[in-house]
């Protein structure tokens, strides 16, 4: 169902600096409000769920209701500390995850 | 509330097929009491603020209701006791008034968060917003929509 996170940080910041990163994942969104054209109702497929951790500590999350516009886009802001890595994970309806990671350098 | 033959053919269209499927009436939509409840529960014993030190940034008019650009920020040290734990938004005359909770930490900085939201219809949204040290503050921003955005 969904496909190619993307994801926009700066490559380096300066530490303690507080950067913006925004993020956008291919997805339906299925909200479960839907009727086909037989009537009957398209059973609910959303990302319910999105989670960033900088070096494993959980920095930002959503939790995601089916009003969240189909290819759900999110900005936010992080203070960087030191160099490390951010991990970005969605979550699905069906159970699959789909995650990325970017790496950010502190000079 | 204005009545012309369209809004009026709605309602009864709508409480009758309602009535027909056997549920109660007023589950299609939310409402503002649903709303309110949400707050209640998400505030605690709390009374919130709305002395505007949340902002909520919506467009008055808003095109396309599939996607809406919602943005939230919270002045705040994000340190300690002056800090933003979680902010909601909810859409009062969605079918479900959720729309997304952001959760926030020592690491964010800065508690700002944006997204795009569905609004089915013109209506007002709320978002609350929960301090670490219990406090909740609280904005509402109406939006017109001109194309509904629950498909069908």
């Amino acid at each position: 169902m969904a496909s190619k996170p993307r994801v926009k940080l700066p490559k380096s910041a300066s530490a303690g600096e507080i950067i913006t990163i925004k993020t956008l994942i291919s997805h339906e969104m299925e909200s479960g409000q839907r009727k086909d054209k037989n009537g009957e109702v398209i059973p609910r497929q959303i990302i319910n769920k999105f989670t960033v951790t900088f070096n494993d500590k959980t920095v930002f999350e959503a939790d995601i209701e089916p009003a969240i516009s189909s290819n759900p886009y999110f900005e936010f802001a992080v203070k960087v500390p030191e160099s490390g890595t951010f991990k970005f994970t969605w979550v699905d309806d069906d159970g699959s995850v789909y995650e990325t990671e970017e790496a950010i350098e502190v000079a | 509330m204005q009545m012309n033959r369209r809004s009026v053919l709605g309602v009864f269209g709508g409480a009758a097929t309602v009535a027909a499927i056997g549920l109660p009436v007023g589950l299609a939509n939310a409402t503002p009491e649903d709303t309110m409840a949400k707050i209640k529960e998400f505030a605690g014993d709390k009374e919130p603020q709305t002395g505007g030190k949340l902002t909520l940034n919506t467009p008055e008019i808003a095109e396309n209701g599939n996607s809406v650009p919602v943005g939230v920020s919270v002045e705040s040290a994000m340190e300690g006791d002056d800090m933003v734990e979680e902010i909601m938004i909810l859409a009062e005359g969605n079918p479900n008034p959720d729309v997304v909770t952001f959760k926030f930490s020592e690491l964010s900085g800065e508690a700002i968060a944006e997204t795009r939201m569905r609004l089915a219809k013109t209506q007002d949204v709320v978002a609350v917003a929960r301090m670490t040290n219990g406090d909740i503050h609280m904005a509402k921003a109406p939006v017109k929509v001109t194309i509904g955005g629950c498909g069908g």
